[in-house]
């Protein structure tokens, strides 16, 4: 016989998990809340959204052959920042300066760092704040839904800003849950990322603990603060980007505490600065903000909420032994 | 009680229901004189002397180790140094049978008269953890005074995917395991023991609930089905309720654990002499053409049992020692079963291809999947600065290298290997301080 034989460290078995496998799962769990881009929104979102992917996939690619890594593009992380991306920009977003964003995400916020899971903050989310703070006028030129009103996508103001503004107009429960209102294009309907929140539990790419604490915690506060009113509670966590900051950018592996306990911790703290920001700071959304300090406190929690390890003595007992 | 984490991983028992069919025939066996934790043993035996089976090979030496006994009836051809999976070379007895298979004729049942001479038996048996470790159980069972053993805890867990020869054990022998209990009740007062077997086997559950429910004092556990529920801290855990303390015994919490197999070969020694000479050997994996169990002359080549096997079906990639999540690779088929093997896997060379690890992306499963509650990203962390105090603040010291964190890995990182090599070094360094 051939003596060719393979000598491995244990274990000779893996799961059938895969970094790609997570990530397909992610892409999908998008899709439906791209379906509803395109139709709150028209074809312009699935255009600005292919933009800004292919922009990211390309800039990892080019960056990877530059610096002589491995490509890795394979792994479709870039995809997900890309779609993430796209969805955090308004419509009306120029084609270059989504390219901008793209770049900023892939390159800066995350290669630059050492690639996937070496990011200390979410690529996305990170990208979005700088296009606003660089771009603020095209950032914040909301468009309502082509569904909204009909022909020519017209300028509006995102709920949250009515709500500040204690306007009185503001659109119905419904309209907020299906995203019938102005704002990111992928952020409105807050029924297809639930959807698509619900199928990433269901696969167990994310667990329970990040979406519930920081909804749970937007909702209690709001309602709380708003004079016990159930409306209000429900219009803060159907507005803005909390569905997709909750599911999706909050969960993010890299940028958020692994156990349980660290979580729970995360999604609260995402919360208090959420609807401290939106009902007290000067920028009426606060879901990116509240994501990227939280990012930056990651390493806290992650000691803090550490795991028991089992049957463990401390280290000064050990050293005496 | 909070259950400890583990995997789910495929049980692959497809061996479970084969009863185990006699190997007699072997060209050459092989014995070196390492199959257990300790000191080597000492050949008493020297080139052309005739042996049987049982005929004493080597003795233990010092306190720590273990005898060996012939498998086979037949003459020593050599005694040279053969290259071990851990990369050692030690001594090794090569014995050619004559395929007789005689019984040394100085066998006889064992006289008992206390707890001392029930511990020397057992250490003049041969007995090494059969559950893989191989440590001497004989070593094991002397606590000084019997009265600091609280409970006795027999492994029937059997977690790993393939291995069924435990499973066969409890379904063929539950008599072996029965006196053997009686054994434990009687020279070392065990007052109460504790049979663990994991849920996925209802067959093992109802023999060993049947032997249970003949005397006093004994008490099935049904296991989840989660791996690893054979690992020592884990059983004693789920059984007990107990947790044994880093860098303690089992027997400081007034916990012994005893491998089924381990307990059966300690019995039919005491019955009648016979020693350890063979085991029982889940021989399966996608290379092997009929995968069974078999009983093997201890000895034996790998080669030779998977001949035994039908050959092979296809180019085996990989051949191990044990089961997939903690089995040890070979580089050739030349060596031989050992005390301690409890089967041979073959996986064809798809199923051996190597995966290549990628970036971590932090994605924290392999940190809430760990029964012991380590974090091998920061073994990872504390290992790649190069500060062992650090190591010993993440208590890579604790890890129990079951492979669940490599295994859930979606990176397909070397998470085990990772903590291996920061064990070694930690060890290293608390060795070389206390020397100071
Ligand atoms: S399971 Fe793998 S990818 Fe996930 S945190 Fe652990 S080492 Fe990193
Ligand atoms: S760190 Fe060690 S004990 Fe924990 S899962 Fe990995 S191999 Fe098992």
């Amino acid at each position: 016989m051939d003596q060719k034989l393979q000598i491995t460290v244990s274990p000779h078995i893996r799961s059938s998990i895969t970094t790609g496998g997570i990530m397909l799962d992610v892409v999908i769990a998008l899709l439906p809340a791209l379906a509803a881009a395109v139709w709150l929104f028209g074809a312009r979102a699935l255009y600005i959204t292919a933009i800004c992917v292919l922009a990211c996939v390309l800039s990892e690619l080019i960056f990877q052959l530059i610096t002589k890594r491995t490509p890795s593009i394979g792994d479709l992380s870039a995809v997900v920042t890309g779609m993430l991306l796209a969805f955090n920009l308004p419509v009306s977003i120029l084609e270059w300066q989504a390219i901008v964003g793209s770049v900023v995400a892939i390159v800066i916020v995350k290669q630059l760092f050492g690639g996937i899971g070496c990011n200390f903050a979410n690529p996305a989310i990170t990208a979005r704040i700088v296009l606003l703070l660089s771009f603020s006028q095209s950032m914040t030129y909301w468009t309502k839904p082509a569904g909204f009103s009909s022909g020519d996508l017209i300028s509006s103001a995102t709920p949250l800003a009515l709500a500040a503004q204690g306007t009185e107009k503001l659109p119905p429960l419904f309209d907020l849950a299906i995203g019938k209102h102005a704002g990111c294009m992928g952020e409105t309907c807050a029924l297809a990322l639930l959807i698509g929140g619900v199928y990433l539990l269901i696969r167990r790419v994310i667990t329970w603990h990040t979406p519930v604490a920081f909804i749970g915690t937007v909702f209690l506060i709001s309602f709380f603060a708003g004079d016990f009113s159930l409306e209000t509670a429900l219009y803060q966590i159907l507005s803005g980007g909390l569905m997709l900051g909750a599911f999706f950018m909050a969960t993010d592996y890299a940028t958020s505490p692994p156990t349980g306990w660290g979580k729970l911790l995360f999604g609260i703290g995402c919360g208090v600065i959420t609807v401290a920001i939106r009902l007290w700071g000067t920028y009426p959304e606060g879901v990116s903000f509240a994501i990227l300090i939280m990012n930056i406190l990651t390493p806290y929690i992650t000691k803090l909420c550490a795991r028991k390890v089992f049957g463990a003595v401390r280290a000064e007992k050990v050293q005496k032994t | 009680m909070k259950r400890m984490k583990g995997v789910s991983v495929p049980h692959l028992k497809s061996t479970a229901d084969s009863a185990p069919t006699y190997m007699t025939d072997l060209d050459i066996a092989i014995y070196p004189m390492t199959q257990h934790i300790g000191a080597p043993a000492t050949p008493v035996r020297q080139k052309g002397d005739t042996v049987c089976v049982g005929t004493l090979l080597a003795k233990g030496t010092g306190t720590v180790s273990s005898p060996i006994y012939s498998g086979v009836s037949g003459t020593v051809e050599k005694i040279e140094e053969v290259l071990l999976s851990s990369g050692n070379y030690v001594p090794a007895v090569f014995i050619k049978p004559d395929g007789a298979m005689t019984p040394d004729p100085g066998l006889a049942p064992v006289q008992l008269t206390d707890t001392k001479s029930f511990v020397e038996a057992v250490r003049e048996s041969g007995v090494v953890g059969l559950g893989g470790a191989g440590f001497p159980t004989g070593v094991k069972l002397d606590v000084g005074d019997p009265c600091r053993i609280q409970e006795i805890v027999i492994n029937g867990a059997e977690c790993e995917p393939y291995i069924t020869s435990d499973t066969r054990t409890m379904l063929d022998r539950s008599q072996d395991i029965l006196e053997g209990i009686h054994l434990l009740q009687k020279y070392l007062g065990a007052k109460k023991i504790i049979i663990g077997v994991e849920k996925n086997k209802p067959q093992c559950i109802r023999a060993m609930k049947q032997i249970a429910g003949s005397g006093g004092g004994v008490v099935v556990k049904e296991l989840p089905s989660i791996y690893p529920q054979g690992a020592e801290k884990v059983l004693i855990y789920h059984t007990t309720g107990k947790v044994v303390p880093e860098g303690g015994l089992p027997i400081d919490v007034g916990v012994i654990v005893l491998n089924c197999t381990t307990l059966a070969t300690i019995a039919r020694y005491i019955r009648t002499g016979m020693p350890l000479v063979d085991k029982c050997v889940t021989v399966d994996g996608s290379a092997v053409a009929n995968p069974q169990n078999v009983i093997v002359p201890i000895g034996a080549t790998l080669q030779a049992v998977f001949d035994f096997c039908g050959g092979f079906k296809s180019q085996p990639g990989k051949v191990l020692y044990g089961g997939p999540m903690m089995g040890v690779s070979v580089p050739d088929l030349h060596m031989p079963v050992l005390k301690q093997t409890n089967a041979l896997l073959a996986l064809d060379v798809r199923d051996a291809a190597p995966v290549d690890a990628t970036n971590c992306i932090r994605c924290g499963r392999c940190t809430n999947i760990c029964p012991i509650g380590l974090a091998p990203v920061s073994i990872a962390v504390a290992y790649g600065s190069g500060s062992m105090e650090a190591l010993q603040k993440v208590h890579a010291n604790l890890c129990m290298e079951c492979g669940c964190c490599s295994y859930v890995c979606p990176a397909k990182r070397p998470l085990v290997q990772q903590n291996k090599l920061a064990k070694a070094a930690l060890a290293a360094w608390h060795k070389q301080k206390s020397k100071k």
